[in-house]
């Protein structure tokens, strides 16, 4: 079996397994998020703001989080593999495939970091 | 398997079928959003922040320039849900042979187009 040191799980069953699971909880949130604000026309600051406070969308906020950064991760793997080649770029498609995800990586944090920061914040 | 196999790069070449096109901008799409979240975050942090930080985003979303890239980001995100909502179904088995990808890429454009009017029409 092929293993890559640099995709999400190391395995390109799990990989696409966990593509599978983040995108089901990623499209179930979006189509929460935007369920909600369909059925409340005219939208006001308090009605918003109870809803995020609501514990149990902050469990889903949180988990629609984590799958994000995972899915985010294997889908831009997904493309740079394909495009970033050794065939089309020599040796340095490593370097810049590498430099890509180190970048994603500190650019994904900040998200998680400030995600939290926005959700867990209120009061 | 050949070391050297023959490689056509000359876009201008290639057409794409239907299929190709949900696919190719499901992927672009995908790419988008990877940027988009930062919009997306912006707009979560405005809009939950203060009364105040509420009410000045309204008035920002009036602007031109911020509700289009807003609708852009929306519309990447809303062509990437249903493209990725037939991608699931095609995994589940449905609708894989030649015909049914055919008509389900059909369908992901229609649907997709009408969610990013709807889009156009609430944002307007
Ligand atoms: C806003 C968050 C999202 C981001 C940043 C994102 C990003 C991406 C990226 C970059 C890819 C790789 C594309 C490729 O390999 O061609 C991908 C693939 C995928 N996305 Fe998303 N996506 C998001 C949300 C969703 C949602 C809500 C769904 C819902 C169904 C979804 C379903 C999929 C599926 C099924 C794939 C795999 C496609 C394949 O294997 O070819 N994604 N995503």
């Amino acid at each position: 079996m092929v293993t890559a040191a640099t995709s999400f799980s190391r395995s390109g069953v799990s990989d696409w397994l966990i593509q599978r699971f983040s995108a089901i909880i990623l499209g179930a949130y979006t189509l929460f998020i935007v369920g909600f604000i369909v059925a409340h026309p005219g939208l006001d600051y308090t009605t918003w703001k109870s809803l995020f406070i609501h514990p149990l969308v902050r469990i889903f906020s949180l988990a629609a989080l984590l799958a994000l950064v995972a899915h985010a991760w294997i889908g831009l793997w997904a493309v740079i593999t394909d495009y970033l080649t050794s065939r089309l770029l020599g040796a340095k498609a490593i370097v810049l495939r590498l430099l890509v995800l180190a970048i994603f990586a500190v650019v994904t944090f900040a998200y998680m970091a400030w995600a939290v920061q926005i959700l867990w914040g209120l009061q | 398997m050949k070391k050297v196999r023959p490689v056509n790069l000359d876009m201008s070449t290639i057409h794409l079928p239907v299929t190709g096109w949900v696919s190719i901008l499901h992927r672009i799409s995908g790419v988008v959003l990877l940027g988009g979240v930062l919009v997306l975050l912006w707009l979560l942090d405005a809009s939950l922040r203060s009364q105040d930080s509420f009410a000045h985003l309204q008035a920002m979303l009036s602007g031109l320039g911020v509700k289009l890239v807003v609708w852009a980001v929306l519309s990447a995100l809303a062509y990437h849900l249903v493209a990725g909502i037939r991608h699931l179904i095609m995994d589940m088995g449905v609708g894989e042979t030649l015909e049914g990808g055919r008509r389900g890429a059909k369908l992901v454009l229609v649907v997709a187009l009408g969610v990013i009017a709807a889009l156009g029409v609430w944002l307007w």
